[in-house]
């Protein structure tokens, strides 16, 4: 509690708030481009942040994120199109809205409740994340293999899409790690002959090869589809009569947002269809959702910016990403030479805080950058496809070549991107391939270690109370998709 | 955003092994079962130095676990098809077709060349016929890209015959 006052630090830095402008920006450019997003977005900026100290680099990824979470509201209002997967939901209310002539009631309701969400979860993430720091202080390497065994059942059984299907992309995401020297005995573990592969495979190609250039061969699929834009005049502030309408859908979005997001699962996505569902079994009018009822934004937009501030809990705390976003954020902190978890809470504080402070400007600055300017940012959306992409393609491949100086990535960048089109094409989400691959090394290292501990005995885990709980948990998170049909199919 | 029709409705008289839950399903063991091959050649370590289980036992079992779900997966969908997707437009076999080209390109000529390449033919292909925003997305706009990285991130990038005249 003492280092609060380190909130307020970044105020006092003309660099960060430069960072925080910026990168608020380009989250919000990022955000209302559909396909891209701050996912996208982060990786392709991590090797800029190389010119950076540790926390301007983080604070630009931070706001990024921040930003470009809301920013996929501006697009899903105007055309239909979410500009980022977490504003799906948006789109239900706030294109049906837009062609009732209210785009700007729309942009306004999605603006306000995107900044009270994600301030709520700031807040969260200050209280709590101290608090599960010190809890992880009792955690050994066995309570650290089941937690990351946690996390990734998690990401199966709540993310999107079939969990079996998430398991084999969780699974595929670990054995993405184990390529290259083991890191334990040296020896070399599916390089086929190849030097550059000892050193594994880096974070950077696999994340913007599933993300962008998988993108740009769904895009490519997509050449002929027509956008229907609804004209915007203005962000109108929401009026008394909709704040009495919303209120209690924002504060409960924020809550439920908050929970998610602290979940290792897609974060924003999944937060945003429950805060909406929710705010439509609690609306005394649920049968305007769907045709642009001002509820079903607000339920939306406050959760998913709410996940942004809980799925920062478990990465600053656990160091396990509690979202794909936050897995890049993770990436950037370790290339920064920091490790996150509870060491980092007692000996950088202030970099923590600041951190924190630099999240509360960003919702700030988004919503003034977005009141006033999603006029302008929503005209980026007017750039073609057929001009975007080839520009996004330049980026990426030389962002991935930069952190290693290494075509080899490019070559696996690519690989990425036809393996991740192919996958989602298929119901696959990729988003588990991310997460496994940040957690693989913590998995093997930790079973390794604790194997160590137990002479090769298995069943040791079970006499350890907090690995035993999270297996029941991730028993429990597992039988829950099948608890879940059952209960459908009885419905039937 | 794809148009998509169930499989059910549409399939029925289609032959299995031309269902997509059963390519994709095979395709995936295929290589899991290559992958779980090359774990057999791993060097095995000395009892004396290894820790816990030898390097090639947690990629052993990861692989088994795929085969295992992949297979799950496959009889699940015998009961609940997957839904099939479109066929893919030409605009998609290009593209894939610029990738090789900036491969090679890349590999034996110059790797500003491979971007420019791809940049045009992408462009073009996706319906953009005005010459000016053809030079822009494949000369201007990588030119800056390349000054960029080069002065700000101080990268060198791999000799070809563009980058060498720049280097000098």
């Amino acid at each position: 509690m003492e280092n609060l006052g380190l909130i307020f630090a970044p105020l006092f830095s003309y660099k960060l708030l430069i960072v925080l402008f910026f990168g608020t920006i380009f989250g919000l450019i990022l955000g209302v481009l559909p396909g891209l997003g701050p996912t996208t977005g982060g990786a392709l900026i991590l090797p800029f942040t190389m010119t950076l100290d540790p926390l301007s680099a983080i604070v630009l990824l931070t706001a990024i994120y921040c930003a470009g979470t809301y920013g996929g509201a501006i697009t899903a209002i105007l055309i239909n199109t979410p500009g980022t997967p977490a504003a799906a939901a948006t789109c239900l209310d706030g294109y049906p809205l837009a062609q009732k002539g209210e785009a700007g009631r729309a942009l306004g309701m999605a603006t306000v409740s995107s900044v009270i969400g994600g301030i709520a979860s700031v807040v969260v993430l200050i209280f709590f994340a101290p608090l599960l720091a010190n809890l992880a202080y009792e955690f050994g390497q066995p309570e650290y293999f089941a937690l990351a065994i946690f996390g990734l059942t998690m990401l199966a059984s709540i993310g999107e899409g079939s969990p079996i299907k998430n398991l084999i992309a969780g699974a595929f995401g670990i054995l993405i790690s184990t390529v290259g020297k083991d890191f334990m005995t040296s020896i070399d573990r599916f390089t086929f002959g190849i030097n550059e592969l000892t050193e594994g495979i880096g974070f950077i190609p696999v994340v913007v090869g599933l993300f962008a250039i998988s993108e740009m061969l769904t895009q490519s699929t997509l050449i002929n589809q027509i956008l229907n834009r609804v004209a915007l005049k203005a962000v109108k502030l929401p009026s008394i009569d909709d704040y009495k309408k919303t209120w209690k859908t924002i504060i409960r979005s924020s809550g439920i947002g908050s929970f998610i997001g602290v979940l290792p699962a897609e974060g924003g996505t999944v937060a945003s269809l429950i805060g909406y569902a929710e705010a439509k079994r609690w609306s005394k009018k649920p049968e305007d959702f769907g045709k642009g009822s001002i509820e079903g934004i607000a339920g939306a937009e406050a959760a998913n910016n709410a996940a942004t501030g809980g799925a920062m809990v478990p990465t600053l705390a656990l160091g396990i990403p509690g979202s794909a976003t936050t897995a890049v954020i993770l990436t950037g902190l370790i290339i920064h030479g920091v490790r996150p978890g509870p060491d980092l809470f007692r000996e950088q504080p202030e970099f923590l805080y600041g951190i924190f402070g630099s999240m509360l400007i960003a919702n700030i600055l988004f919503f003034v950058l977005g009141f006033f300017g999603a006029k302008i940012f929503a005209r980026i959306t007017l750039v073609p496809n057929k001009l975007l992409w080839p520009m996004i393609f330049a980026v990426s491949v030389c962002g991935t070549y930069s952190l290693n100086q290494s075509i080899i990535d490019v070559w696996l960048m690519l690989l990425f991107g036809v393996i991740g089109f192919f996958m989602r094409r298929y119901g696959f989400s990729v988003v588990p391939i991310i997460i496994g691959l940040i957690l693989g090394e913590l998995v093997e290292g930790t079973l390794r270690q604790s194997l160590v501990i137990f002479d090769g005995n298995w069943l040791m885990f079970l006499q350890r109370p907090i690995a035993l709980t999270f297996f029941v948990l991730s028993l429990i998170a597992l039988s829950f998709p099948l608890i879940k049909r059952k209960k459908k199919n009885d419905k039937v | 955003m794809n148009d998509v029709h169930n499989e059910k409705g549409t399939n029925k008289s289609l032959s299995l092994f031309f269902k997509s839950s059963f390519i994709v399903s095979a395709v995936i063991i295929l290589i899991s079962s290559i992958l779980l091959y090359f774990t057999f050649t791993f060097d095995i370590v000395p009892p004396i130095l290894n820790r816990g289980i030898q390097p090639a036992t947690f990629p052993k079992a990861l692989l088994i676990l795929i085969i295992a779900l992949t297979l799950l997966t496959y009889f699940i969908s015998l009961k609940n098809p997957w839904k099939n997707e479109k066929k893919l437009p030409n605009s998609f076999y290009i593209t894939l077709l610029s990738f090789v080209v900036f491969i090679t390109v890349s590999k034996f000529l110059d790797f500003f060349l491979g971007i420019a390449l791809l940049s045009i033919i992408v462009s073009y292909f996706w319906g953009e016929r005005r010459v000016a925003y053809l030079i822009m997305v494949s000369i201007i706009f990588p030119l800056i890209v390349f000054v960029f990285f080069e002065t700000i991130l101080g990268l060198r990038f791999p000799p070809g015959i563009i980058t060498n005249l720049y280097y000098g």
